[in-house]
């Protein structure tokens, strides 16, 4: 298991040199969406209209932030359960993006996806939202502020700590980490 | 009949809430600790000492331990000679709630069930609370809070058994509960286990299990073995913390056991993520 720092915008050649299992500090520009401005970017793509931000190389984070306190940029900001953008984030991929951060599994069709357009998925740790909070240096909504904590923001990390989960290899840190540590009777 | 001012309670309510979103339980970073030194993966290791690195952040700067806040869970047993001045004791918890998600920061995430709009503007900031309310002895008021975050909620189930289940088909049907979760409830948890009652009884007891400090011991012998036995066959499932391999995948099992109806061995799994923010006061 290798630890990397990478700067956004990812390239083909940043991801499929990574494996399940590698430690990543991410910094430079991130966007984040949950379902509800997921469902709005897909449904824009379909249509053929402009996003609010270029998906080349991108990093989404699914995250709902707590409200800043007065003079941060945000809130606590830790990752939210990732199956409920399965369905979403095949097409994010296909146009361009090459990253998301969230936990928990997903769907057979996002590791596919990872593995035809270069994608990789990262696991952040789930209830570190003081922590992750802290390595987010800026934050500004972009879209969809009537969504509240799920609107679309453009924010910029500083050695952001990701742990490689899916990558374009086909593996799986779930499966292999599980596999490795399962006592069966 | 001893009287409590409205106020008192919502200053209360809102200082337990302030407190929690900040502060991890002494019982609950205890666990953590004992769950690193344990782990022998050390992806999971790493991943636990994060979570209490973020815990002494969280306390030191004031900042909410976990984005997801929670909705605001109280079991509250009010004594029979006590009454509230100048309000509805529900009225006073959700207004002590509503304050305290309010000054400290914390997110509001309750919203309608279908349109998913959120409420904050029109039922209140994270309101309504969910309250359990029951009538006991005496002139005081014990409320218990937590808060509880949607991912670990999203993982639990509840099924009636027949009585010919017992205790090895409650064993099964908790780690089937836990291995289908993986690391989405965001592991180590606490599993919350309520036997017996009726199927509400069932589910009501499993989330009040959770409030229960880690490391305490459960007064039946019996029961106690049986948390015992089912923490030692979940933590063999190998999904050790947030899912990425390893031997600490639960902190405690705890049971909350009720008599039942001669045909049903009801069965609920409320499942509870390491960010365990659980606090009480009498008033």
């Amino acid at each position: 298991m290798a630890e990397y720092t990478l700067t956004t915008p990812l390239t083909s050649e940043d991801t499929k040199m990574l494996e399940a299992g590698d430690t990543v500090l991410l910094n430079g520009t991130i966007y984040t969406a949950r379902d509800a401005a997921h469902k709005r970017l897909v449904d824009l793509i379909e249509k053929g209209e402009e996003l609010p931000f270029d998906l080349e190389g991108s990093i989404i984070y699914f995250v709902g932030p707590t409200p800043p306190k007065p003079g941060d940029p945000i809130g606590s900001a830790g990752p939210t359960t990732s199956y409920r953008m399965d369905s979403y984030s095949p097409t994010m991929l296909k146009h361009g993006s090459k990253g998301m951060i969230g936990k928990g599994k997903r769907d057979q069709a996002v590791k596919d996806a990872c593995v035809a357009y270069d994608g990789i998925y990262f696991g952040a740790t789930g209830g570190a939202g003081a922590l992750l909070g802290k390595k987010i240096t800026s934050a500004e909504v972009i879209a969809y502020p009537e969504l509240g904590p799920e609107a679309v923001r453009k924010i910029t990390v500083k050695d952001f700590p990701v742990t490689v989960i899916n990558d374009t290899h086909g593996n799986d840190l779930y499966q292999q980490g599980r596999e490795q540590y399962e006592i069966k009777d | 009949m001893r009287e409590i001012e409205f106020d008192v309670v919502v200053k209360a309510v809102r200082d337990m809430i302030v407190h929690c979103g900040t502060d991890l339980p002494q019982d609950t970073y205890d666990a953590l600790e004992e769950a690193m030194e344990n782990e022998k993966s050390p992806v999971s290791k790493e991943v636990i000492r994060q979570i209490l690195e973020n815990a002494n952040i969280a306390k030191d700067e004031k900042r909410p331990l976990c984005q997801d806040t929670g909705l605001a869970v109280f079991f509250v047993n009010v004594g029979e000679e006590v009454r509230i001045k100048g309000g509805l004791l529900r009225d006073a918890i959700n207004k002590g709630t509503e304050q305290g998600y309010t000054d400290a920061y914390l997110r509001a995430s309750t919203c309608e069930p279908f349109s998913r709009l959120n409420l904050k503007d029109t039922v209140g900031y994270n309101l309504p609370a969910i309250i359990h309310f029951d009538i006991v002895a005496g002139d005081k008021i014990d409320i218990e809070y937590a808060a509880k975050g949607g991912g670990s909620e999203n993982v639990s189930r509840a099924r009636v058994f027949p009585p010919a289940a017992g205790k090895e088909g409650i064993i099964n049907y908790v780690k089937e509960v836990i291995s289908d979760a993986g690391g989405n409830p965001c592991p180590p948890i606490t599993i919350g286990v309520g036997i017996g009652g009726t199927f509400e009884k069932a589910c009501i007891s499993s989330k009040h299990a959770l409030f229960r400090d880690l490391g305490s011991v459960n007064e039946d012998p019996e029961m106690d073995e049986m948390e015992k036995d089912i923490l030692t066959e979940v933590n063999k499932l190998g999904i050790g913390a947030m899912g990425m391999g390893g031997t600490e995948t639960a902190l405690a099992v705890h049971i909350e056991s009720n008599p039942c109806h001669i045909a049903s061995l009801p069965v609920s799994v409320n499942v509870q993520c390491h960010s365990s923010r659980h606090t009480h006061i009498t008033i």
